[in-house]
């Protein structure tokens, strides 16, 4: 299973990138995609929309299962992910490629307090049992 | 992230014959009613589209083969099902029913098929097996202590489904094509040890081949180097869903009266015979139908979705509903007031949202054709 390292992670599965101009760039992991299998639907969060911690924000729908996508972290949506809407199948062909959206932190340490990826690898060893 | 996933967690799982063959073939397994099943092999749309451009092949050994054989097995089954056993008149042609509880609430969806006047086959769903078998033995031993109801475990059974399907079994079996050509659709005949029907689920012509467990890996394997592709219970669940066939649990249960399941044609309610469920239907008002939706707007149909009507005619609910491969877009089966007719809009609630939905006559999709 693929976990980059210079990613930070949530408990829900989601990756989080935290880019040179401080935004944060946020997608579902690999784990994630495996587990929903082809996908046929996303949906993204409004550009500006205010955004706390733990909000269902967006949406991704595979031929399986509906799943709801969490804000990893508190901030304000500075861009989405538009190529997904017609080409949902990118999140299968490289999970950590296409992302969904990006945010402006409101508090930059809030990123610190996600996992990393031994932490993430931990967790996906928890769950596999 | 999280996701609703369907398939919840059981103490004993059931396996099929082809569960080490399956898992070889690296494919997804999901507990499925207690079986231990394929979902895919890889890419559930991939497999989609190969059942409708060229030849699939689903393990469908989860379901359940009975033997009823003895003096009076067509009186029992006049009884017991809601569809005519007397349609059956040649050997080999099968019939597909529903079999009711006095209520006139559906117990199970099934096929019979009928091989002498002493022995009938019948098909069941896995989910339903133990209480089918409950209940027919209780209705059995009123109607026909005689007869005997075997539970064949000993067999598997494979859908071969596609345009290319039956050219397959032929390359594979070689000898059967004189035998089993001629098969008009729910006909069967026996080749060897092969029990070869012209039936399916995915609205595609082709075989369900039942055979002894023992072959089953071998059989498989040989389709598989002829080039039918494996295929999961995802494939074969947007395939039906596209043919706009009932899936039992979803579209139909002990609560739905088969005529407000899109089941009247299945339902001999017009010569004298007698049957379970029949005085209830007779004298229940029908105030729903089962009707297709395909989404205007985008977004995903769903099973539970809440279906508001033009003029709120009453409650709708979407039974089946997903992505359809064929179409692109999403397609749904909805139990609607019968007020509603095809050309309708409609509103589907998902999620904060109501969609906009065309109101269709179902099945969507045939013989690769795109009907809707």
């Amino acid at each position: 299973m693929s976990i980059p390292n210079n990613l930070k992670y949530t408990k829900s599965h989601e990756w989080v990138h935290l880019e040179d101009d401080g935004t944060a760039t946020i997608g579902i992991t690999q784990h994630a995609q495996e587990l929903l299998g082809d996908m046929v639907f996303v949906e993204t969060p409004a550009v500006g929309r205010q955004l706390k911690q733990g909000d269902e924000c967006a949406v991704v729908e595979s031929v399986k299962a509906a799943a709801d996508v969490y804000a990893p972290i508190t901030g304000e949506v500075t861009a989405a992910n538009e190529e997904l809407t017609s080409a949902p199948e990118k999140i299968n062909q490289d999970a950590y490629a296409a992302w969904l959206f990006r945010l402006k932190p409101a508090n930059a340490a809030d990123l610190e307090k996600l996992l990393d990826s031994t932490g993430y690898q931990k967790l996906l060893e928890s769950e596999d049992h | 992230m999280t996701s609703p996933f369907f398939f919840l967690g059981h103490r004993s799982v059931k396996t099929t014959p082809l569960n080490q063959t399956h898992r070889d073939m690296n494919a997804k397994m999901v507990d499925f009613g207690g079986w231990d099943m394929p979902l895919h092999y890889g890419s559930q749309l991939d497999e989609h589209h190969k059942v409708r451009s060229d030849a699939g092949m689903f393990d469908v050994s989860h379901m359940l083969t009975l033997d009823i054989e003895g003096e009076g097995a067509r009186a029992f089954l006049r009884q017991l099902v809601a569809n005519n056993i007397d349609k059956l008149t040649q050997p080999g042609k099968a019939l597909y029913s529903c079999m009711l509880n006095p209520d006139g609430g559906v117990i199970d969806d099934l096929i019979i098929y009928f091989l002498t006047e002493s022995h009938f086959r019948m098909v069941v769903n896995a989910g339903t097996a133990d209480k089918d078998m409950a209940w027919m033995l209780l209705q059995r031993d009123r109607i026909a202590p005689g007869l005997e109801i075997t539970p064949r475990r000993d067999l598997a059974m494979i859908a071969v489904q596609g345009p290319h399907a039956r050219d397959k079994v032929w390359q594979v079996l070689p000898g059967s094509q004189v035998d089993t050509e001629n098969l008009k659709l729910f006909q069967a005949a026996f080749f060897d040890r092969y029990f070869i029907a012209r039936t399916g689920y995915t609205g595609e012509d082709g075989f369900e081949i039942t055979l002894p467990a023992a072959d089953a890996a071998s059989f498989w394997n040989k389709l598989h180097a002829a080039g039918v592709t494996p295929a999961g219970l995802g494939a074969r669940d947007t395939l039906r869903l596209e043919a706009g066939m009932n899936l039992y649990g979803q579209d139909m249960d002990e609560t739905i009266n088969p005529l407000e399941a899109g089941l009247g044609w299945t339902v001999d309610l017009k010569s004298e015979r007698d049957f379970i469920g029949k005085q209830a239907l007779l004298t229940q008002p029908v105030t729903q139908q089962l009707i297709g939706l395909v989404l205007l707007d985008r977004g995903i149909l769903r099973s539970h979705q809440k279906v508001v009507t033009p003029k709120d005619e009453g409650k709708g609910e979407i039974t089946s509903g997903g992505f359809s491969p064929t179409l692109n877009q999403s397609i749904a089966l909805a139990r609607l007031p019968l007020a509603v007719s095809p050309g309708d809009e409609v509103q589907v609630v998902v999620r904060d949202k109501q969609l906009k939905a065309k109101v269709v006559k179902y099945p969507f999709v045939r013989n690769g054709k795109i009907l809707v």
